[in-house]
């Protein structure tokens, strides 16, 4: 049985992602691949923690100065809905709706995309009030924290742009559909990390 | 060799049967969706309407808590069967965050 096989949704199997030995090993691999991610992002928090608003004496910026909720609200929510469309694409996965999860897939690019925006409006601003990477110990840590983020959100949406177009005329395998999978486990994940940044990081900033 | 798989035809009752629990799964997956709006709602508007920092830092951490945790166990599957080993790689990435977290604050602190 070679991985070009045309399924039915009648023979299409409950778990398309870990039928095949490539499927499971790709399950596999990207979990401990997260568990990584999440040491990474730890690490960038702690350091995020330890020196937030430390910088030369007298400095002008703080949390409480620069961050703007209405902004990180809309931010969150892009995001989050994002995460809910990559869901409706897995979805329509397991029923064998291709068209369904490449339309899917596509509108959690464009909210994506909406998100990259706003944050690279965000960051745009900082750097233009003087707020650089290199101002202070505070903005570098900022910076790198939120910055990483952004990156994993570049990455993501280049992964999934490049799946939709490379398998648009393909139609489901089992050799695609773990593929699919890890992409949209990989987005949830940055919206996992969303979270704990505007919390942790807008919240309790403004918060003070 | 590696993308092998054996191919079974459902019955018409084993394909409906499937189809119901995926729309459950579906179904239980929006309620999580749901919540997780409505838990960034208060976060937000608890920051918002300035009470005391020592109320709200625990109350959003918690609200940040329940949220990952709803979109670990239903967006991202953790629920399902099979997860044994997804949820040992992050749960050992999650010890190391919060010694991480714990250590450079310790540092701040008494340091």
């Amino acid at each position: 049985m070679d991985f070009n096989t045309k399924y039915t949704p009648q023979t299409w199997p409950e778990h398309p992602e870990q039928v095949t030995l490539e499927g499971k090993n790709k399950f596999l691999g990207f979990w401990l691949f997260l568990g990584g991610e999440t040491v990474l992002f730890a690490s960038l928090f702690a350091t995020y923690l330890a020196l937030k608003n430390k910088g030369p004496s007298g400095m002008e910026y703080s949390t409480q100065t620069l961050f703007e909720l209405p902004l990180v609200f809309v931010m969150t929510m892009l995001l989050l809905t994002s995460s809910l469309t990559s869901v409706y694409a897995m979805y329509h996965m397991k029923n064998h709706n291709f068209k369904g999860m490449q339309t899917w897939m596509a509108i959690t690019v464009l909210l994506g995309l909406g998100f990259l925006c706003l944050e690279i409006y965000e960051f745009n601003h900082y750097v233009h009030i003087g707020f650089t990477y290199g101002q202070s110990a505070f903005s570098s840590a900022f910076f790198t924290l939120v910055g990483t983020h952004g990156i994993h959100v570049v990455i993501g949406l280049v992964w999934i742009i490049l799946l939709i177009l490379r398998n648009a005329k393909r139609g489901f395998s089992l050799y695609n559909a773990p593929k699919y999978y890890t992409a949209s486990l990989y987005w949830h994940f940055i919206d996992v990390v969303w979270v704990f940044i505007f919390t942790v990081v807008y919240l309790m900033g403004v918060v003070g | 060799m590696s993308h092998d798989a054996q191919v079974f035809v459902k019955s018409q009752t084993e394909f409906e049967y499937s189809k119901r629990k995926r729309k459950e799964a579906m179904r239980s997956q929006i309620t999580s969706f749901a919540i997780m709006i409505f838990l960034t709602l208060i976060a937000f508007s608890a920051v918002a309407a300035g009470f005391s920092k020592y109320y709200i830092a625990p109350i959003i951490l918690l609200l940040a808590a329940v949220q990952v945790v709803l979109q670990l166990y239903y967006f991202m599957h953790m629920n399902e069967k099979n997860h044994g080993i997804a949820a040992f790689f992050l749960y050992t990435g999650a010890l190391f965050a919060f010694t991480f977290i714990l250590t450079f604050l310790t540092i701040i602190w008494w340091g």
